[in-house]
């Protein structure tokens, strides 16, 4: 089979709420992308093959690894990362209790689980601690045992509780 | 990134039909691309083989569940969060949704599709069992012939080989409604290191009823990761079925699914636990049967 040569293509997206476009190979992966052309650094890589979850990014709203994700497929797509998300209202609250409760230590894990710990409380405010587990295991932390980030996930939902009047 | 990206091209169908003709203009050698959550892994790891590959992420003629009287039917690009999230999925095809639950975690469930996960043809994939138990039938279409739909028992020919041609493009999965009837038990079980992420060491999906007389009425049971395709394990079928579940029944069943099955040592288990562990899964799907 002749070898396929991929010309570099032009893809538009959403990005933190801005309109963007980049010229780039089109298997290149979203977290390239982020981190090489647009200076994202945010968004970490961490296995590269969609275990650990440190290159966590919203791709239309929905939690997806970004190391396996082409950058032809984000071509009208609305890409938010840890930078565009960290001072949303509801966010500061998981940033905050992560500080509090020493959910972070070397940092690398921290936007993915920053990112997988917002996707759950946005669909249930007041998770059991068994969901919070389940929402987070595609997240690897290799220093802090999980503990702390589990503290730091309820603390944090109580926050956004109680920022919420209650409501929720 | 171990690979040469250059030497990926990846095309952007913007409908069904233009995606079947990109299949059938290129020779067989273009490639079906969805969410990328097995192929992006070989990428990165250089192993996958060079080429051009035609998207179909977001096509809606692929996407969505829908329900009749006879069937549900699963687009291609259903994610398994999307089969998580169904009421009728949930309400009687539990195994479906523990396969689609216990499938990588969050990130991976927003990306993976069922079509994907059976053309992936991986004997260690967590859906097939239960695809297989639930007697399911998948469509594919093609520019030059149209479609077809396909018992998926059978489907998979051998490791990675399956029926369906280089232009055919997997469209849709259906599944009859209520399989075995209300007061049927739907047993699944993954076996690995953890539930999340982790690929499974053995899997079994099964299903059963017994009628009043405490006879088994109905017995499907299908294992993953024991054999070159998922397995549908029907010598243990036999011995269980028309039969009272006594603990000769079910030791006859748990010897006889242990010859049926033809594990390998791999990176992941060895063929020796695998065998047993087969036989202690039939052995406590038959247990539960019986209570």
């Amino acid at each position: 089979m002749p070898v396929a040569r991929a010309a570099k293509i032009e893809v538009s997206f959403t990005l933190n709420g801005a309109p963007v476009t980049v010229r780039a190979l089109p298997m290149a992966r979203l977290l390239d992308v982020l981190r090489e052309d647009l200076r994202l650094t945010g968004t970490k890589e961490g296995c590269g093959e969609g275990e650990c979850g440190a290159c966590s990014v919203f791709l239309n709203g929905r939690l997806v690894t970004s190391c396996l994700v082409p950058i032809m497929q984000a071509e009208g797509a609305r890409v938010e990362t840890i930078e565009g998300v960290a001072d949303q209202p509801d966010v500061v609250p998981i940033r905050e209790a992560f500080v509090a409760c020493n959910g972070s230590q070397c940092g690398i894990c921290t936007p993915g689980m920053i990112l997988a710990t917002t996707a759950l409380l946005r669909a249930r405010p007041n998770p059991a601690e068994t969901e919070v587990r389940e929402a987070l295991a595609g997240n690897l932390c290799r220093c802090t045992g999980y503990v702390k980030i589990f503290e730091a996930v309820a603390r944090a939902a109580e926050a956004r509780r109680g920022a919420a009047g209650g409501v929720r | 990134m171990r690979a040469w990206l250059p030497g990926y091209d990846l095309l952007r169908a913007k409908s069904l039909d233009a995606a079947l003709r990109i299949l059938a203009d290129g020779g067989g050698e273009t490639r079906v691309f969805a969410g990328g959550t097995d192929l992006m892994v070989l990428l990165e790891s250089g192993d996958l083989p060079p080429g051009r590959f035609v998207s179909v992420w977001g096509l809606p003629e692929l996407s969505g569940i829908s329900v009749t009287d006879a069937h549900v039917t699963l687009g291609a690009l259903t994610t398994y969060t999307e089969i998580q999230a169904h009421p009728v999925l949930r309400a009687e095809y539990p195994m479906l949704c523990e396969a689609a639950r216990l499938t990588g975690a969050t990130a991976i469930q927003n990306r993976g599709t069922i079509g994907g996960n059976i053309v992936n043809a991986s004997p260690a994939a967590d859906s097939p069992p239960a695809l297989l138990v639930y007697g399911a039938e998948v469509e594919l279409i093609s520019a030059a012939r149209g479609a077809r739909w396909v018992g998926y028992d059978g489907f998979h020919t051998g490791y990675k080989r399956m029926d369906r041609r280089p232009d055919e493009l997997l469209r849709a999965v259906r599944l009859p409604r209520t399989p075995g009837g209300s007061g049927a038990v739907h047993f699944y079980r993954k076996v690995g290191t953890r539930g999340a992420q982790a690929i499974s060491k053995v899997m079994i999906a099964a299903l059963g009823r017994r009628d009043a007389a405490g006879v088994v009425a109905d017995c499907r049971i299908s294992l993953g990761s024991v054999a070159p395709i998922v397995l549908r394990c029907r010598k243990t079928e036999a011995v269980c079925l028309d039969r009272p579940l006594t603990a000769e029944v079910i030791a006859a069943a748990r010897a006889a699914v242990m010859d049926e099955v033809t594990p390998i040592d791999d990176i992941r288990s060895t063929k020796a636990y695998r065998r047993v562990v087969s036989g202690n899964l039939v052995a406590q799907f038959l247990a539960l049967l019986a209570k």
